[in-house]
């Protein structure tokens, strides 16, 4: 595995000491820290070297070696951080090395993947790091030629002299870690970047094409026991009684264990584990609320009429605003549960010793899961490592720890090494979901088209607030207000990717092409026209740059020739989400009275690209999601069961369902602002109001294939 | 249990489990060939693809006591260092992203190739169909499809 474990990750310590120290710079990775910088040379190598595992070493045979701290599941990161280090040291990138940190809060901070944040939150200290270690290495150069280091240039990976005498960095590797930490570095200007910005490839792709143990699932230890677990079928649902005669008497079953609501079955193999679970004979017995989709549809319905929402924003005067309207256009929008389906399924190996306690595994969210595995257990955090393993798919599905904690609980009963694996039905049925959400949204025209007021309520099942009261077109409304209501249920759910607005996204853009179809503009330019009310007389706070949504909405239009194309059909979308733009156009085909799915044209800003082969697939990716669930996701639930077992009857895109998608990235130089979400967010609504205009069929709710406005409707047919 | 012989990237393993044993879960439990991955247990994703007899088949649904004399070939046994056509085309797009499904894809592409050296469009569409790409690679998958096929004539 690419994780080190804990004994080879001293064992190559020591190998990289041996073989001629090197330099080895120990940087923090945590905020405001940038003066811990530490030289570990021979003399200065603590016995406890293990502590100092966020660092940047370069060994005398030129090898750089950078551990990655976050998560990886798809996003890019573990190749996309080591890139802004080794841009700023003028590294070959050939030479460098990745390797996957473990948990270590004390040299790392947010070590998490979720919400887009990545690189923006360690974008300055990756490149001090990077800077750090050329200013000493251009300083070791300098001392050995004796001349000043201002005379010095580097190129991929040696130090260079005005007279064409070079150094490598491995050369000088041992000269630097003698010199003194700088406390200021000068970063590089951005237009010298020479790595960052190229389409750089996955650093795993090899273990990846090749079948290299990399995942969770594929974590094997000799003495290793195997489990799976009964959990309800039915949320508010308990155990009332469990029978496990059976199960325990079928080959190489261990034990079956009985633990809050779960029933484990453990024993020498996956097969014989999934076997004896169907063995198992449990009764259970009612909860708390024991809800149906149907219900859920009521709520909706009664919700949407409730006097005693929570106000999110409230600017102007709304009232008036709408009792004086020339027109009032009203609409709603419904989503149902999403499963967040990575393809890997949960699972995590423990081991809970009298001594301490060993976690391996993909999550999202390693510092938390350890705290919470403390606190179950009631030992120190310290006590307990993690190692993460690459993560198959996460959506946020892995920032929830309960796959972690019964993996944990599970080896303390048995006290033994156990990985608890989920099945796909175990990972459908079970939670946590994408909150089921339905939207209403009002707009005030007056005469000439204007938009003099707005509002929108929202009402989630376990959504907490359902909107994004501070987004477009908050600010360029002078009389607004955003509302919501949340139903609490059993039904567990989660941040699913691009929370919230994965949904929100569709229905506020899908409205706002009716609404400015009702003022008698174009899409495009009622939009451009709000954001240029918000510029020069804004309502309230803006949370959005206005000028960066411009400039995406500007480059799709540009792009995909918005208004020019006469056999086609055009929709279009714009969002803003995490810290990021963008805004796409899709286009849809006539064919013999059928709406085609021809093409998606994607404008984004998400500052400056870091990796292009990774962000243009991260964009390619984002639409694809976006437009599948769109398309077919749905989970719907009976008497508190999921409806939804596994891919046989929940939905994903496949092949012959995409069209085709055209990536382009505004250049604006900007920090990067995050890219793993605000892809996906524009797709649906981009995509509905394509169907629109060919059809003249509007779209209200997901899935939209379910749809009565869709039938007889192809949707997402590749040609 | 029942012992059984079987021929694994042309080795002949030796494996006693029980008769209904997925091959999916002999090659990652009894072999430690983790390469070929569990994602739905209904032959609906493809993760588990794997070449029996250089036909594509689904691992997870195919049990040991049905597997026989045939000669059964998991991305461990496509070459010997990662370099059929088709790993070095899913290296040179860059395919992968979180990379879960991607031995599977890479099986069933190669399966294709093997029989169909220059597919359509429509014959990749039909072969890669029935492979789930939670991430959305498929444009990616696509691309590399063509370079190996080019490649390879």
């Amino acid at each position: 595995m690419n994780t080190l474990s804990k004994t080879n990750r001293r064992d190559f310590i020591k190998l990289g000491m041996a073989a001629g120290s090197g330099l080895v710079l120990g940087f923090s990775w945590r905020e405001g820290a940038a003066s811990s910088l530490e030289v570990l040379n021979e003399s200065a190598l603590p016995a406890g070297l293990v502590d100092f595992n966020s660092y940047l070493s370069i060994s005398t045979d030129n090898v750089i070696t950078i551990f990655s701290p976050n998560p990886e599941l798809g996003q890019n990161i573990k190749t996309s951080f080591p890139m802004i280090v080794a841009e700023e040291l003028d590294a070959d990138w050939k030479k460098v090395k990745v390797v996957q940190a473990v948990l270590d809060t004390k040299k790392y901070e947010r070590q998490l993947t979720g919400g887009s944040g990545a690189i923006p939150h360690s974008w300055e200290r990756l490149r001090k790091a990077g800077a750090t270690a050329r200013h000493m290495l251009l300083e070791a150069a300098a001392k050995r030629w004796k001349t000043s280091a201002g005379s010095l240039t580097t190129k991929e990976g040696n130090v260079i002299h005005a007279d064409g005498r070079k150094l490598s960095y491995g050369e000088l590797a041992t000269d630097a870690a003698s010199v003194p930490v700088p406390t200021e570095v000068k970063l590089k200007d951005k237009k010298d970047f020479k790595i960052i910005g190229q389409p750089i490839h996955n650093v795993d792709n090899l273990e990846m094409v090749t079948g290299q143990p990399l995942f969770g699932l594929d974590f094997y230890r000799e003495g290793m026991l195997f489990a799976m677990i009964q959990r309800p079928a039915s949320f508010g649902m308990k155990i009332k009684s469990v029978d496990s005669a059976a199960a325990k008497a079928m080959q190489g079953i261990v034990d079956v264990v009985t633990f809050k609501n779960n029933v484990a079955v453990v024993g020498k193999s996956t097969w014989e584990v999934n076997k004896a679970r169907k063995a198992l004979k449990i009764e259970y017995e009612k909860e708390g609320n024991i809800e149906s989709t149907t219900d859920h549809d009521r709520i909706f319905k009664e919700s949407l009429d409730r006097t005693d929402a929570t106000v999110r924003r409230k600017d102007g005067d709304v009232d008036a605003a709408f009792k004086s309207a020339a027109q009032v256009i009203k609409r709603e929008y419904q989503c149902p549960f999403l499963s967040h389906s990575p393809m890997e399924p949960m699972n995590f190996f423990a081991h809970v010793r009298p001594d301490g306690v060993e976690l391996v595994g993909p999550s999202q969210t390693p510092d938390m899961a350890r705290n919470a595995t403390a606190t179950l257990l009631g030992i120190a955090p310290d006590k307990i490592t993690l190692e993460l393993t690459r993560l198959g798919g996460g959506f946020g599905r892995r920032l929830k720890a309960d796959y972690v904690l019964e993996a944990a609980e599970l080896s303390s009963i048995i006290k033994a090494p156990v990985k608890v694996a989920w099945t796909r039905e175990d990972d459908m049925m079970g939670g946590s979901y994408r909150p089921a959400v339905r939207y209403r949204f009002e707009a005030a025209l007056d005469a000439k088209g204007n938009l003099t007021g707005y509002k929108l309520r929202g009402v989630g099942i376990n959504a907490n607030n359902s909107t994004r009261e501070d987004n477009f077109p908050s600010g360029a409304v002078e009389n607004l207000l955003i509302d919501s209501i949340d139903h609490q249920s059993p039904i567990t759910t989660g941040a699913w990717r691009a929370p919230i607005t994965n949904f929100l996204a569709f229905a506020e853009q899908a409205f706002l092409d009716e609404v400015a179809l009702a003022a008698k503009k174009d899409p495009i330019q009622f939009r451009l026209a709000l954001l240029e009310k918000a510029k020069t007389s804004p309502t309230g706070a803006i949370k959005y740059d206005i000028d960066r949504m411009k400039g995406v909405i500007n480059l799709a239009a540009e792009k995909s020739g918005w208004g020019t194309k006469k056999n086609l059909a055009q929709g279009f979308s714009v969002y803003f989400s995490h810290r990021s733009y963008v805004a796409q156009v899709a286009e849809v085909e006539m064919k013999q009275g059928t709406p085609v799915l021809k093409k998606i044209y994607a404008a984004a800003d998400c500052g400056i690209v870091v990796n292009m082969s990774g962000a243009r697939q991260q964009v390619m990716g984002g639409i694809v999601d976006g437009l599948g669930h769109a398309l077919y996701g749905q989970v719907t639930f009976k008497d508190g069961a999921a409806e939804q077992t596994n891919f046989n009857n929940y939905r994903l895109i496949r092949y012959r369902e995409v069209p085709e998608v055209e990536v382009h990235f505004v250049d604006n130089g900007i920090d990067p602002t995050g890219l793993g979400e605000p892809a996906l967010p524009p797709t649906g609504g981009a995509v509905a109001n394509a169907i629109f205009k060919a059809t003249g069929k509007r779209v209200y709710n997901q899935p939209f294939t379910l749809q009565d406005e869709m039938k007889g409707v192809k949707l997402g047919e590749k040609l | 249990m029942a012992a059984y012989s079987i021929n694994v990237n042309g080795e002949t393993k030796k494996v006693d489990v029980l008769p209904d044993t997925p091959l999916l879960w002999v090659l990652r439990d009894s072999l430690g060939l983790v390469g070929t991955k569990y994602g739905c247990g209904i032959a609906q994703c493809g993760s588990c693809t794997v070449h029996v007899n250089g036909t594509a088949a689904r691992s997870c649904s195919l049990p040991i006591s049905a597997v026989g004399k045939n000669s059964i070939t998991t991305i461990e046994g496509l070459s010997e260092k990662g370099d059929h056509p088709v790993q070095l085309a899913w290296m040179e797009v860059d395919v992968p992203q979180c990379g879960y499904c991607q031995a599977g894809q890479i099986m069933n592409a190669a399966a294709l190739l093997a029989k169909t050296p220059s597919p359509t469009e429509d014959q990749i569409a039909t072969a890669m169909n029935g492979n789930i790409c939670r991430c959305g690679t498929y444009h990616r998958i696509k691309e590399a499809i063509v370079i190996a096929s080019s490649k390879m004539k």
